[in-house]
């Protein structure tokens, strides 16, 4: 992954949502790479801005959301285009052949009045395959790959199946034109223990077999866990850390960082010192001044409160976390391939 | 109180369709219910004036007696605004208590309110009121206005039924339950204030079918003609052959002017009532 | 027992056919216990609870409260079950009437039952219990509504609204599910508390056994298949060593937020991924089709039922059962 161009690159984007009280600044100043291949989780809770920055990479946003700056570069075969200036055409070129997003299957994706079937076809002739054959050749090869019978599949309506396997058509509908990068949405949300489990080995199974690189978006750390190779915590539309999947759950360098660790039971091991972060997320019509997550953070100083701390890099070049005080949350977090909650405890 | 009712007009000065009905609505109380007070109703036949166009004297004209046309106007609005409002008083307050115990008891209850319901339902609402009213004649505001009420209590309660159907299903209502607050607490403090633009705009709209109703019926001649009121006035311009003449265009038209705009009036408040009882609207 | 549901069922008719939600279901819960209802959708779990806090009545068996068979009970004595047992529902945003303030959803419960005489002492005591779940300072409280609460606020107003008739029992349905991961753990604090403070019996229905752990750990889980219960213990052993092999492929499947635990966990693969529909269930013990233990002859045959094991536990599964009793169990002739 070093020296590779990453193969979407986003610098500085602010997205904020028009409303009568004023402009909710739901996305602020975020930047990230992803590397060719290469799984990144976004991580955060309600009102962190995770969706709006997901949906925006495929221009997906609704009227309401503008975007006030930023860029969006996407890198293939050496050449870089700014998707914000991509124009109609390119930009439905753009969707599902280089990038296409996995919605959440529970919140009623499909359309309920035609078969699966209709809708693969329907998504193919929209994106230029208009052959049927070569179509219905390709759904069967799809959806084998995500494990599913073709023949009873296709014939179905949404209401017949299950929610795990209309999250697997979903997949395999996004995997149509074969994209480089695959965006999901709480892919495993709303799904029971078993259905999960199956649709995270075939997620860890597709991406063996197809090499795309993966942004998925959750509030669920155990996915992170699973699949991610780099993650990201998100809080009031920030990006507040950023690190490789070990470093960021064993060294953890932002209070939020710590506090959503230590907020999560776990099955397995020692159950640590679990607690919740007291308070709420702020209004982001209404930011406070400095450090968003100053008011709920148990190492907040005056200092904090004075200015929005910059994304700084923290032990490697590679970690980087939004925090003055980093040093001093590392101090108490320590540096031992231990879980957060079991190291405080 | 008062807070609410500011509450309200604030929240109708954002609407200006509603705005205006409301004071259309207003307008029209006032001049049925307060002008009669000051201004007496001018009965004396006037032959010399006979069916005279508009002019400054008499700005609506005259009518089939030389009376004048305005003046008959502003009284003829008591009777049939007052009738109107008991009738959707007496049909809303029938339906609503009917239709929420059916859909909150349900069992038997609920299967004989519905028939009987279904069945009002499929006679005939105009062959109804002309028959009931030719029986039994009515000559006071009461019984006329409970007549109205008896037709339009059906579709009402099938409507309200539905409404308390879907909000037994809430879990506010299964806590409400849970805690054992008793059967009146929740179909009137409960369910009822989710319901209420719903039942503010179904009174309203019965209120303009009883106007409609009344003024049919009077038209037809099928109510003793007593007092003054718009009806009468529609009566008598079309007995009295008020449309073969030119001048007494505006005798004819007036009282016609006169329930459309009351009734526009009332349309346009309730449109704009869904979004005030939203509580969403309500946060300072 | 405080309450205690006796061979339990409850059926619902579908233009398909008949399904039995629940099977015979029996649990009994004490005072002061804590117990969760853990099982995958369709399991039953939701129904369960709504059947122990009598808001659906049970098709067959009985539900016990203080040893009375509530079904059959009247007048006082059904008033006092019903203010004794609370549910507390699973959406924030469809728990409390939107029409409603805080304090007239508190008052209302408070006055009806004449726990407090008049407005000032209702008030009081609405806002001793705002205070006591965290909304403080209670006044900010009072005269919102809902929709200017946030998730987790609307759910502590629920629990004080259920606290308002002092119950003995709170059944939580998936009561943290739709609130943010950060601030489930000071909910479920929360109602532990309420245990401690007052006494009371909570049993808590979720899917996330990882939640289940921590909340019951020092009490008990019920694990339930397609309307069963087929595992029943304390918690921690329970979870570390789980006796009945879906309860085992649960928490073996469950992804864990630790990457190298969670990475290197040894799952249970099943013999199948379909679930059974609860309108064709198969012979003999339901799980079989997909039991990676299953044994032919016995399992597709005979319907194990909860047998007690080692460690005050109970499961329903044949193998189990020989396994750590070594009984055998009779073929059916």
């Amino acid at each position: 992954m070093n020296g590779a161009p990453s193969v979407l690159s986003v610098r500085g984007l602010s997205i904020d949502y028009l409303t009568r009280r004023g402009p909710v600044r739901a996305v602020r100043d975020v930047t990230f790479d992803l590397a060719p291949g290469e799984t990144l989780a976004i991580i955060g809770e309600s009102g962190s801005g995770k969706t709006t920055l997901a949906v925006s990479f495929i221009r997906l946003s609704p009227r309401s959301a503008v975007v006030r700056a930023g860029e969006l570069l996407y890198t293939k075969g050496g050449l870089t285009t700014d998707i914000r200036k991509l124009d109609d055409d390119d930009l439905r070129e753009f969707r599902w052949s280089e990038c296409a997003m996995v919605f959440q299957a529970a919140l009623n994706s499909f359309n309920p009045v035609i078969t699966i079937w209709d809708q693969f076809l329907d998504t193919a002739k929209a994106h230029g395959m208009k052959d049927e054959r070569a179509v219905r050749r390709r759904a069967d090869e799809l959806l084998d790959l995500v494990h599913l019978d073709p023949r009873r599949v296709l014939r179905a309506f949404p209401h017949e199946l299950s929610g795990g396997m209309k999250q697997r058509v979903l997949i395999a509908m996004s995997l149509l034109l074969d994209p480089q990068i695959l965006i999901l949405d709480e892919p495993t949300t709303a799904l029971d223990i078993l259905t999960q489990r199956a649709i995270l080995d075939l997620l860890r199974e597709l991406r063996g077999r197809l090499g795309f690189a993966m942004i998925f978006i959750s509030h669920d750390l155990s996915i992170a866990a699973e699949l991610a190779d780099r993650m990201i915590t998100m809080y009031a539309g920030r990006i507040v850390e950023r690190a490789s999947v070990g470093d960021l759950f064993y060294r953890p360098r932002h209070p939020y960082s710590v506090g959503l660790l230590r907020a999560v039971p776990r099955v397995s091991g020692a159950l640590g010192a679990i607690e919740s972060i007291p308070g709420s997320p702020p209004d982001l019509i209404r930011l406070p001044p400095g450090c968003s997550y100053a008011p709920r953070c148990p190492f907040a100083i005056d200092a904090c409160r004075a200015a929005e701390p910059p994304l700084v890099a923290v032990d490697t070049p590679a970690h980087e976390a939004a925090c003055i005080r980093w040093q001093d949350v590392a101090k108490v977090v320590g540096d031992a391939q231990r879980p957060v909650a079991e190291k405080l405890a | 109180m008062i807070a609410s009712a500011v509450e309200f007009l604030r929240l109708l000065s954002r609407r200006p369709v509603g705005l205006a009905g409301f004071i259309g609505v207003v307008a029209f109380a006032l001049m049925a219910y307060v002008a009669p007070l000051f201004v007496p109703l001018l009965t004396d036949p006037n032959i010399r004036e006979v069916y005279q166009s508009p002019s400054f004297a008499h700005p609506l004209g005259t009518d089939f007696q030389g009376r004048d046309v305005l003046n008959q106007i502003v009284y003829g609005g008591r009777d049939i605004l007052t009738v109107g409002f008991l009738a959707a008083a007496f049909s809303t307050l029938l339906a609503v208590s009917l239709g929420g115990l059916a859909a909150t008891v349900g069992g038997r209850l609920d299967t004989v309110i519905l028939a009987i319901t279904d069945v009002a339902l499929t006679i005939p609402q105009l062959i109804l009121l002309i028959v009931v009213a030719a029986i039994v004649r009515p000559s006071g505001f009461l019984v006329l206005a409970v007549i109205l009420a008896l037709l339009q209590w059906p579709s009402l309660l099938r409507q309200v039924r539905a409404q308390v159907l879907s909000l037994k299903e809430r879990d506010w209502v299964e806590a409400a339950r849970s805690l054992d607050l008793g059967l009146f607490h929740i179909i009137f403090r409960e369910m009822l204030p989710n319901m209420r633009s719903y039942i503010a705009i179904h009174f309203i709209l019965a209120m303009t079918q009883a106007i409609y109703a009344q003024a049919g019926i009077i038209f037809l001649g099928l109510v003793p003609l007593s007092g003054q009121n718009w009806g009468i006035m529609l009566y008598f311009a079309n007995s009295q052959g008020a449309i073969f003449f030119r001048d007494s265009f505006w005798y004819i038209l007036s009282p016609i002017l006169a329930i459309a705009l009351f009734q526009l009036s009332l349309v346009s408040l309730a449109s704009a009532l869904e979004d005030i009882f939203n509580p969403r609207l309500r946060s300072a | 027992m405080l309450i205690e549901l006796d061979r339990v069922s409850r059926a619902f008719r579908t233009p398909l056919g008949v399904v039995k939600a629940v099977d015979s279901v029996s649990l009994a819960f004490a005072e002061r216990e804590v117990l969760c209802i853990v099982g995958e959708s369709g399991c039953g779990k939701t129904t369960t609870g709504r059947l122990l806090a009598g808001l659906i009545r049970p098709s067959d068996g009985r539900l016990l409260y203080e040893g009375k068979d509530v079904w059959q009970t009247k007048g006082a004595d059904l008033r006092k079950f019903r203010k004794a047992v609370q549910i507390v529902h699973q959406d924030p945003y469809a728990s409390l009437n939107p029409t409603r303030t805080v304090s007239q959803t508190l008052l209302a419960p408070l006055l009806h039952h004449g726990r407090v005489r008049g407005r000032r002492a209702a008030l009081g005591a609405a806002t001793d219990l705002l205070e006591r779940v965290g909304l403080v300072p209670a006044a900010d409280f009072l005269e919102k509504y809902p929709h200017q609460l946030s998730g987790g606020q609307r759910q502590r107003v629920s629990i004080a609204r259920a606290l308002t008739v002092e119950p003995r029992v709170i059944v939580a349905d998936e009561a943290v599910s739709m609130v943010d991961v950060s601030i489930r753990i000071s909910l479920l604090n929360l109602l532990l508390s309420l245990r401690r403070e007052f006494g009371v019996t909570i049993v808590l229905i979720t899917h996330d056994l990882a939640v289940a752990r921590y909340f019951a750990r020092e009490g008990r889980i019920a694990v339930m298949y397609l309307g069963r219960v087929v595992e029943l213990g304390p918690t921690e052993s329970l979870v570390s060593d789980p006796a009945h092999p879906y309860a085992e492929a649960l928490i073996a499947a469950i992804p864990e937020a630790d990457p190298t635990i969670t990475r290197t966990k040894e799952r249970v693969p099943l013999r199948s991924a379909d679930v059974p529909s609860l309108l064709d269930l198969p012979i003999g013990c339901t799980f079989h089709p997909r039991c990676p233990r299953m044994e032919p002859g016995l399992c597709d045959l005979v319907r194990p039922d909860l047998t007690a094991i080692p460690g005050d536990r109970e499961v329903a599964c044949h193998p189990a059962v020989r396994e750590r009793t070594g009984q055998k169990v009779a073929l059916a002739t």
